[in-house]
């Protein structure tokens, strides 16, 4: 059942990625082999991230952004796991490594999570320890992954506390979870995640149970800590405000897969798979007032064991075309640069091999 | 085909539906062995605000701000510390909801009715839709036996749910089709005011909008009134007629939906809308951000003076000492701040936002 270490010999294969790229994931596929069958929570993403660049994935509840994000860390619970697919990632010296051949409880996976790659999460109440001073979680990290005596990283916490903002940083290094309000302790996660300073930091959902002007201020931190430390963001999100103001790159992600990708300004202004115009107008806009409708999708989002065949979308779309998104998985299909979509609209063009332009 | 919000019912000649005066909600602390009241949380204090036939009236805040428990003390789950909650019933003309007891109230619980934010937990999982829905009708005697089915499939076809799923239970239901199963169960004893406590904020971006549309369908057909409790300023900008935001237990500012979002009187209705993520690459970094700086005053604690003070902007030394009254600036227009004249605040568009149509 655990993926073997064989995959470990490529990591000399450095031509997998370039050098600007820190992280790279192919065609990643993990499964869920439930009692009932099997639910393909990630079937085939791909996606791709620059150094000191914010990807954000955004996708609505049960498209698998999440499990994305966990399959990097290889913290997929049981009875999840990665089917096929690479998760390349540059390590700090220049090497690449596949975090997706690696075991999940292995040696190597451990120095990279919490080290090279860290990860905030969504309520910040569940995923600190009640019983443990917010310092010596801090401390936990550090400890783990630097040469440093107990009494330097308990510097090193005191300065990662000042660093997130939080006020008095050396009295509430003895603080616990509870004793913080919302803000503050997501203040403390991300101390805790940048605590050693990693290359990538994975943040999934991070602001979504916070007030929106708690919100503001979480997102000017991440900005800020990213600009001073050149670290590249993972955001997860399905708020597609956020993703504007944050992100470099984003994929869009349905049912698994990753329907578009491209740079902030062609997901927004020149979408093109009909699920991201779909989500970018059933938003309400203040610019909207003239339209008091909304648009919305039809029908919902299937069963996970009533995947669709052909493009999952094509039971929702308004595009379908019959015989074809029904039966045929559309393919990634290049737009301009960076900007690739997945979508028979666009692809069908493809067949002409002469006439690479997209119809639209 | 949605009326939009500068018609109808911002027309102040309509009489208010209910309106709320001076409400305050207390619980108290208790500590040690005797549970000793050692203080209270002033969860509602001093709100007064009035609702028109067939509005949409939002109130929004940061949590804890004591929205959810008006809404609650509007549909009497809690009993109201003090203050008055006046509603024009159809036949008995004024009635305070306030100082009624559980029996008196009980026709009035069949006018006021609930939508709750949790689709997963505000259904109970041992009872069908028919059960789930039906239950209001008949413990009222409304129905029973085959009418009450009948009933119970026509509300789920307002809501736009398939009668043929009567016999199901919500597990078989996603998160947006159990929503529009509880506002079918709002619906069962044709309310006139309904108290949506954050119904959308569970949902995702494409179910919000389908549920966001019905609520407006049917506010439009049945002639509704809302109070829609929410915290996502781009859905109360566009399901409102008009809107209140709370800080700690008050109204803050009270408002036209337009008004308030385009020119705020109040220094933490400008921090709100100033923080709200817009959605367009292009706007980011422009305009300029107004972070709050500090928490939420404690309830149970709150500072001298205007409660906002310690993280307003343009605190002065009156804003320490005394406490603004809600004023009415101008008709239909409320604010609690000493400066609001004063003050030259900025509404949503020239935070940043393209130039509406």
């Amino acid at each position: 059942m655990q993926p073997t270490h064989t995959k470990l010999d490529h990591v000399d294969d450095t031509a997998k990625i370039d050098n600007q790229t820190l992280l790279d994931v192919k065609d990643l596929k993990t499964h869920f082999f439930t009692d009932e069958g099997v639910v393909k929570a990630v079937d085939g993403v791909n996606l791709s991230l620059k150094r000191g660049e914010t990807l954000c994935v955004v996708g609505e509840s049960g498209c698998g952004k999440s499990v994305t994000a966990r399959s990097i860390l290889r913290i997929v619970p049981s009875p999840g796991e990665i089917v096929s697919g690479e998760i390349n990632f540059q390590q700090r010296d220049g090497e690449v490594i596949d975090l997706a051949g690696m075991n999940p409880k292995g040696r190597e996976i451990r120095k990279i999570r919490g080290g090279e790659v860290s990860m905030i999460f969504q309520e910040p109440m569940s995923s600190l320890s009640p019983v443990h001073t917010i310092g010596s979680q801090i401390m936990e990290a550090i400890l783990l992954h630097l040469p440093v005596s107990r009494q330097e990283a308990r510097k090193r916490a005191v300065s990662m506390l000042d660093l997130v903002g939080i006020p008095r940083p050396s009295e509430q290094l003895d603080a616990y979870s509870f004793e913080l309000s919302g803000g503050m302790r997501q203040r403390a996660m991300i101390a805790i995640a940048l605590a050693c300073e990693p290359q990538l930091l994975i943040a999934d959902e991070p602001t979504t149970a916070l007030d929106v002007t708690t919100q503001a201020n979480i997102l000017d931190l991440i900005r800020d800590l990213q600009q001073d430390s050149g670290m590249s963001v993972l955001f997860i999100t399905h708020d597609l405000g956020v993703v504007a103001e944050i992100a470099d790159d984003v994929v869009v992600m349905y049912l698994g897969r990753d329907v578009e990708s491209g740079d902030v300004d062609s997901i927004f202004h020149d979408a093109k798979h009909p699920y991201t115009r779909a989500l970018l107008q059933s938003i309400p806009r203040y610019d909207s007032r003239e339209n008091r409708r909304l648009y919305s999708i039809k029908g919902t989002v299937p069963h996970p064991f009533g995947r669709p065949n052909g493009c999952p979308f094509h039971p929702r779309c308004d595009d379908f075309i019959a015989d074809r998104c029904d039966s045929i998985d559309p393919p990634r299909h290049s737009i301009k640069g960076e900007h690739s979509v997945r979508c028979l609209l666009y692809s069908a063009a493809d067949e002409a091999p002469s006439n690479k332009d997209v119809p639209s | 085909m949605n009326s939009k919000p500068e018609i109808m019912p911002a027309d102040s000649s309509i009489e208010p539906l209910l309106e709320v005066r001076n409400l305050h909600m207390q619980f108290p602390i208790r500590r040690g062995a005797f549970r000793r009241t050692v203080g209270f949380i002033k969860a509602v204090n001093d709100v007064s605000f009035h609702i028109r036939h067939g509005e949409t009236l939002s109130l929004v805040g940061e949590s804890g701000c004591g929205k959810t428990t008006t809404g609650r003390c509007i549909v009497r789950v809690y009993e109201p510390t003090s203050g008055q909650i006046l509603y024009k019933a159809e036949e008995q003309g004024r009635i305070d909801l306030a100082e009624l007891d559980n029996r008196d109230l009980r026709p009035f619980r069949r006018e006021i009715r609930m939508i709750f934010q949790d689709p997963f937990s505000s259904l109970n999982p041992r009872l069908s839709i028919l059960q789930i829905v039906g239950e209001s009708l008949r413990v009222n005697r409304v129905a029973s036996g085959s009418e009450l089915e009948e009933r119970v499939a026509s509300l789920l076809k307002r809501v736009g749910l398939r009668p043929e799923y009567i016999r199901r239970y919500p597990h078989a239901f996603s998160g947006g089709e159990r929503q529009r199963i509880g506002i079918a169960r709002a619906l069962a004893l044709n309310p006139r005011l309904i108290v949506a406590d954050e119904a959308v904020s569970a949902l995702d971006v494409s179910v919000q909008a389908q549920i966001l549309n019905l609520l407006q369908d049917l506010q439009e057909e049945l002639n509704l009134t809302y109070l829609f409790i929410a915290h996502d300023l781009s859905v109360v900008e566009h399901i409102s007629h008009r809107v209140a935001v709370m800080y700690v237990g008050k109204i803050v500012e009270l408002a036209t939906t337009e008004d308030l979002f385009t020119n705020p009187l109040h220094p933490y209705t400008e921090a709100l809308l100033s923080a709200v993520p817009k959605p367009d690459p292009r706007l980011r970094n422009k305009g300029v951000r107004i972070r709050l700086e500090g928490e939420v005053a404690d309830p149970s604690n709150p500072p001298s003076g205007c409660y906002f003070h310690p993280r307003c902007p343009y605190v002065q030394d009156r804003c320490r000492q005394e406490e603004p009254a809600v004023r009415e600036i101008k008709k239909d227009r409320w604010v609690a701040c000493h400066f609001a004249e004063e003050l030259d605040l900025r509404g949503f568009e020239a935070i940043g936002s393209t130039p509406s149509v």
